[in-house]
């Protein structure tokens, strides 16, 4: 493909193209990481004794900087009959080898906890996805209404939006004291947490978006006889229910990024204490891999929900989905249970 | 318009007997859409605008009204005002001698930008004024199919809009407004969007659903052949404030085809309307200020 091609603005590109950038931009950030870990002039601040020698601080193992290093065993080579101590080029603790974080992958799901009442890494993480769920589903219980509200009706956007834009600015951090003051220590505040970090910024997206609708197909519905209620339920949400759908992904992302500050909140518990402890342990490779697992989840989520909207709303890809032909059939035979419409004798053609 | 054609054609207010007999029958028939001295102010930080002044006029039942006018003349918002979208300053609507605010069923939309709701199949669109005045699904499903088959879409009936081309969503479009019975059917500049050709076919087609149906059509539109080729009588407006200039009685008998485009009566009619939408400018033509950018002798004439 000639350069111009691949720089032509607002191009899409060829589908291999495509999937090659994809798998580059996975593999670019890990070569850098392997190059630094595996070559041995490339960083490798400190030095990993081998052979201490004569010195007599020195151990088998220590990582002490270069500069010591050179220092100490310039001063055994000054006093005559004094062995230098060996050592090899390393990177710090806290820069594990490529290598040793995927051990790490297998190890980590394997190693008994070190201390009893300790949890197993993917007990952790079914609490930390316990919490994130929780934490997500009421904020969007209360959030994705009232952002609809908002979004329609100015009277409702008038009284709710400027104080939402007020807290939206506190850190919902700051709100940990008094999470664990009124819910106590255990789960509840760290739910807190993530509705208090998610649900101001939700109510606000989901009303912009809502807000953008098509006045058109409004009036077009007006026309035909739609009211208030009709006219939110049956044209505003669906006209804008593909949008909302990719704000409530988005949203989602926001409400992972609140865990670790939720989770050290009251009793640390979940993925972030199993981060906490391993580093205290000085496990790295642990860490690693348990931030690159909340990553993979975070991906995988966003992935599915991605190929379950395609699926949900059909009118965009053009094709139709079994999903939604199995919910029309269910649907097929009976009003929306919810709203059912005031039955009325029908006007004959 | 040349000396030739002026000398030759008959008075467009001088139509043949046949013609004045329907337009007698016509007028006999009962009144379905009265505007009275209807008119429109915006009021914006720029001062007050008139849009529409003192607009009034009879609709009878099954005529086929169109609106012209220059731009800018308030032909949109005049059917925004009939269609209750908008609110009229001064006058009031009467539909079957009651008077009507807001929007409503009895008066069906056609607007340009086809506005189907893209997350329903044409079905589904058609369905959705039924289902509005309470009708169930099933019952509803039927008659929509019926209206589908009338404007020929029923191989698309499963369809969403985006697969549809620019005419086949206007024909959705007009089944769903006719679905639920209007009064009147109010079409803003429908076609105006579409090609040539799918225009031509889409006039034919709305000739022969407003034949079948019962329906009176008030159509907007700036395309002066258009008018006279639908079109019963013309309200013709004027701009600036938007008023009636005049009301014509089309004297080109039905039923109407593209081939009457040619006759006297049709020419006759084109040149009332040619003088009343683009009146004689003083400069009948202006120059460009243009310089010639092409080399000697490279001439495209």
């Amino acid at each position: 493909m000639p350069r111009s091609r691949w720089f032509a603005i607002g191009k899409e590109l060829s589908p291999p193209a495509r999937r090659t950038l994809t798998f580059l931009s996975f593999l670019l950030p890990l070569v850098l990481w392997s190059a630094v870990s595996y070559v041995p002039w490339l960083w490798h601040p400190l030095v990993r004794v081998t052979a201490p020698g004569d010195v007599a601080w020195f151990q088998p193992g220590l990582l002490v900087e270069r500069a010591v290093f050179a220092g100490e065993n310039q001063k055994i080579l000054a006093t005559p009959g004094g062995r230098a101590a060996e050592g090899v080029r390393a990177n710090p603790v806290f820069l594990p080898a490529p290598h040793e974080v995927a051990r790490a992958f297998w190890t980590a799901f394997n190693t008994k906890p070190i201390l009893r009442g300790e949890l197993w890494l993917h007990e952790s993480l079914a609490l930390s996805i316990k919490t994130i769920f929780w934490g997500f589903f009421i904020s969007s219980l209360v959030g994705v209404p009232l952002g609809i509200l908002c979004g329609a009706y100015a009277p409702i956007s008038r009284l709710a939006e400027p104080v939402i834009d007020f807290v939206r600015y506190m850190p919902a951090p700051a709100f940990g004291a008094l999470a664990v003051a009124v819910l106590g220590i255990y789960d509840a505040p760290k739910v807190a947490i993530i509705v208090i970090g998610t649900f101001f910024q939700q109510v606000l997206v989901i009303a912009n978006t809502v807000r953008r609708h098509d006045p058109g197909l409004v009036e077009a519905a007006q026309t035909l006889g739609a009211r208030r209620r009709q006219l939110l339920l049956r044209v505003i949400v669906p006209s804008c229910i593909v949008d909302l759908y990719n704000d409530q992904r988005i949203l989602l992302g926001w409400a992972w990024t609140y865990l670790i500050v939720a989770e050290v909140v009251g009793v640390s518990s979940g993925i972030t204490f199993f981060i906490n402890q391993q580093a205290k342990y000085r496990n790295f490779e642990n860490v690693y891999a348990a931030i690159i697992i909340i990553g993979l989840i975070g991906l995988a989520t966003d992935q599915a929900l991605a190929f379950l909207g395609q699926g949900l709303f059909p009118w965009k890809s053009g094709r139709p989905s079994r999903l939604h032909v199995f919910f029309g059939q269910l649907f097929a035979s009976r009003d929306v249970p919810l709203f059912p419409a005031k039955p009325k004798s029908p006007p004959q053609p | 318009m040349s000396v030739l054609s002026e000398a030759g054609l008959p008075d467009y207010r001088a139509p043949s007997p046949a013609v004045a007999e329907r337009f007698r029958r016509l007028k006999e028939r009962p009144v379905v859409l009265e505007v009275e001295h209807l008119g429109r102010e915006f009021s914006s930080n720029g001062g007050h605008v008139t849009a529409l002044r003192d607009i009034s006029f009879r609709v009878h039942r099954r005529e086929f009204l169109c609106v012209i006018g220059p731009s800018g003349c308030g032909k949109s918002t005049f059917i925004r005002l009939v269609a209750g979208l908008d609110q009229p300053t001064s006058g009031r609507l009467l539909l079957d001698g009651k008077e009507v605010h807001g929007p409503s069923p009895d008066r069906g939309m056609v607007f340009q930008g086809y506005t189907l709701f893209p997350w329903l199949t044409v079905t589904r669109n058609v369905m959705f004024g039924l289902e509005m005045v309470g009708m169930d699904r099933t019952q509803a499903q039927s008659e929509a199919l019926q209206w589908i088959e009338l404007v020929g879409l029923t191989r698309f009936k499963d369809a969403y809009p985006a697969q549809l081309s620019g005419g086949m969503k206007q024909r959705t479009a007009i089944a769903r407004a006719l679905a639920p019975n209007p009064r009147v059917l109010l079409m803003d500049e429908p076609f105006g969007a579409l090609d040539a050709q799918t225009r031509a076919q889409m006039q034919a087609h709305l000739l022969e659903i407003w034949r079948n149906v019962d329906v009176t059509i008030l159509f907007i539109t700036h395309d002066l052949d258009e008018a006279i080729l639908l079109a019963d009588r013309i309200l013709v407006l004027k701009a600036h404030p938007g008023e009636v200039n005049e009301l014509i009685e089309v004297p080109v008998p039905r039923p109407r085809t593209p081939a009457q485009s040619s006759t006297p009566e049709f020419l006759a009619t084109r040149r009332r309307l040619d003088e009343l939408i683009h009146p004689r400018l003083e400069t009948p033509h202006e120059k460009l200020p243009i310089v010639r950018l092409t080399q000697v002798g490279d001439d495209v004439e």
